[in-house]
């Protein structure tokens, strides 16, 4: 029974490469196996996460706004291969894996899926991710592009104290890519590429499974997103990421989106940025994501063992109080954006910080999530927004924006 | 107005505004950070330049003075935004707003399709003209431009 690390966390460990990390010239970020597929539709690359990736299309019915209303009307489709993929092998990796984030993995049935936190022994946040256990043996995890590298040494560190108990964690590194299909035209566009049988009618939210996609083996596809439409994120071995991007770009209704309509997409849908929204100054109790942990009463609640637990769960399993909490702003007439600072009904009391805001493309108006006192943080309450030295009048609303379209399977 | 700037060379569309009885021609002027001053007597119209929304992407929103409101050769004015980012614009001339464009509150998005015609964003009765000796003519700006691509 072996304590193991498949692979070091430092980007120098070339074990499993399978492309060689080069490097884009004029952005300097490491390219994606879908750098070309980019260039050929247009992209705007910039430096994303140490990656080069597309803000935008330059091409018909490209552009932020475009892309954004493709994906809420059909299909937008993603590349998002700078994230981090880990597999997990191993008798005890489940229980390792609640050492480190706050959510019920030894209860995942297998197939399924969720989200949850990775802690500091602070209680704050180092990183948000999708945890998955695979019915084919391991657990899946997918990290932030520019936290999987920390988000690894804290593995580490953690696997250190843990002992020589049956854990392997295994970074994917450069070996597979991650796109993203999102709208409600992903199910039927992605299912013209899933080998015969298999019907994702029946595939629920946060469900998944190894397959074939478009003929190629060794994909991975997930029932999740990050834009609050119905899609997949399919991981695909790199070498063969163009020719399943290329069989669903064939689909009438699907077309490409980039960075900067994926960052308008999520706000819309309340979901955080990790870095904007929630980071790691901030515990989950104050980022309203308490729910990660279950209701009063779960399991991960009563018995904790998480690092940092005791920092925002009471003995028992109750939430501490906290003195400010995430919330959604809109009603200004500017758009709102990070750090701009939130005052109370009177403007002259400073009561929080917006931490990402944009013009919603869907609304057409601005939104905005910040943090303010928690006095204040009542939907429906009234604040001011110091917009470039003017005092604009904003209420608190629930999050999401607009109505999200997560799929039940009937 | 703009530090960094996408690679683009746009000929600006003032260059060939002419006027129609010839008597008077409107002339245009440009400041290096891409805003134009549309002179006709002592009015100046402001806006940004094509090559600046070609630059911004999809503008969503334009915040603008109010008449009556006093502009400053080189102050900012007002910002001009895409869905990412906030971006100041600044007067080239010195003077009093007489005129808003309000068509911009409800198609921000004529800034990009339109930036030196309908997408004009203030008219100024100008204070000093003497201001305009320092600003670029069409040919300099588009030499400027294509210098930033």
């Amino acid at each position: 029974m072996l304590t193991r690390t498949l692979l070091s966390t430092t980007s120098r460990t070339l074990s499993r490469r399978g492309f060689a990390a080069a490097v884009n010239p004029d952005n300097g970020g490491i390219v994606t196996p879908l750098e070309d597929f980019h260039k050929s539709q247009g992209g705007k690359l910039v430096e994303f996460a140490g990656y080069s990736l597309p803000v935008l299309y330059n091409k018909d019915n490209g552009g932020v706004l475009a892309e954004h209303h493709q994906t809420r009307e059909r299909a937008g489709l993603f590349d998002v291969s700078h994230m981090g993929q880990i597999k997990w092998h191993g008798d005890d990796c489940a229980d390792f894996i609640e050492k480190c984030v706050v959510g019920d993995v030894k209860g995942l049935k297998p197939g399924f899926g969720l989200l949850t936190l990775i802690t500091t022994p602070e209680g704050t946040i180092i990183d948000d991710c999708i945890v998955s256990r695979a019915k084919e043996g391991y657990i899946y995890m997918v990290v932030n592009g520019a936290c999987k590298h920390k988000d690894m040494a804290q593995f580490n560190a953690e696997l250190e104290k843990y002992g020589s108990k049956d854990v392997c964690m295994e970074y994917m590194e450069e070996t597979l890519a991650l796109t993203a299909i999102q709208g409600p035209k992903a199910a039927e566009a992605t299912q013209t590429i899933m080998p015969s049988g298999i019907d994702l009618t029946g595939v629920d939210f946060m469900q998944g499974f190894d397959t074939e996609l478009a003929g190629v083996p060794g994909c991975r596809i997930t029932r999740c997103g990050y834009t609050g439409e119905d899609g997949f994120e399919l991981s695909i071995p790199a070498g063969q990421a163009e020719t399943v991007v290329s069989a669903l770009m064939e689909h009438a209704d699907v077309d490409v989106a980039g960075l900067g309509a994926r960052d308008s997409l999520r706000l819309e849908a309340g979901l955080c940025l990790y870095g904007n929204d929630i980071d790691d100054t901030t515990n989950p109790i104050e980022a309203v994501l308490g729910w990660t942990l279950g209701g009063k009463g779960s399991r991960r609640r009563t018995e904790q063992g998480f690092v940092g637990a005791d920092k925002f769960l009471k003995p028992e399993g109750g939430l501490m109080k906290v003195s400010r909490k995430r919330v959604g702003i809109a009603g200004m007439k500017a758009p709102a954006r990070g750090h701009t600072e939130l005052y109370d009904a009177s403007g002259e009391n400073k009561i929080g910080e917006v931490t990402s805001g944009t013009f919603s493309p869907t609304l057409k108006k601005p939104i905005a999530m910040g943090y303010v006192e928690t006095a204040h943080a009542k939907a429906g309450t009234d604040i001011m927004v110091n917009i470039r030295g003017k005092m604009q009048p904003a209420k608190v609303e629930k999050m999401p924006f607009v109505t999200t379209n997560y799929y039940r399977a009937p | 107005m703009l530090s960094t700037l996408a690679r683009r060379a746009a000929k600006p569309l003032a260059s060939r505004l002419v006027s129609s009885n010839g008597l008077r021609a409107i002339s245009s002027k440009f400041a290096p950070s891409h805003e134009f001053a549309q002179i006709d007597g002592g009015v100046a119209t402001i806006g940004v330049t094509d090559f600046a929304q070609a630059a911004l992407g999809d503008i969503v929103f334009v915040d603008l003075p109010e008449v009556g409101d006093d502009v400053e050769k080189g102050e900012s004015f007002g910002s001009v935004e895409s869905v990412k980012a906030a971006s100041d614009v600044y007067s080239p001339v010195s003077g009093v707003v007489t005129e808003v464009n309000e068509v911009l509150s409800d198609e921000p998005g004529t800034v990009n399709t339109s930036a030196e015609a309908e997408g004009w964003f203030i008219k100024v009765e100008m204070s000093d003209t003497s201001e305009l000796d320092d600003l670029m003519d069409p040919a300099a700006y588009q030499k400027h431009c294509d210098e930033s691509s």
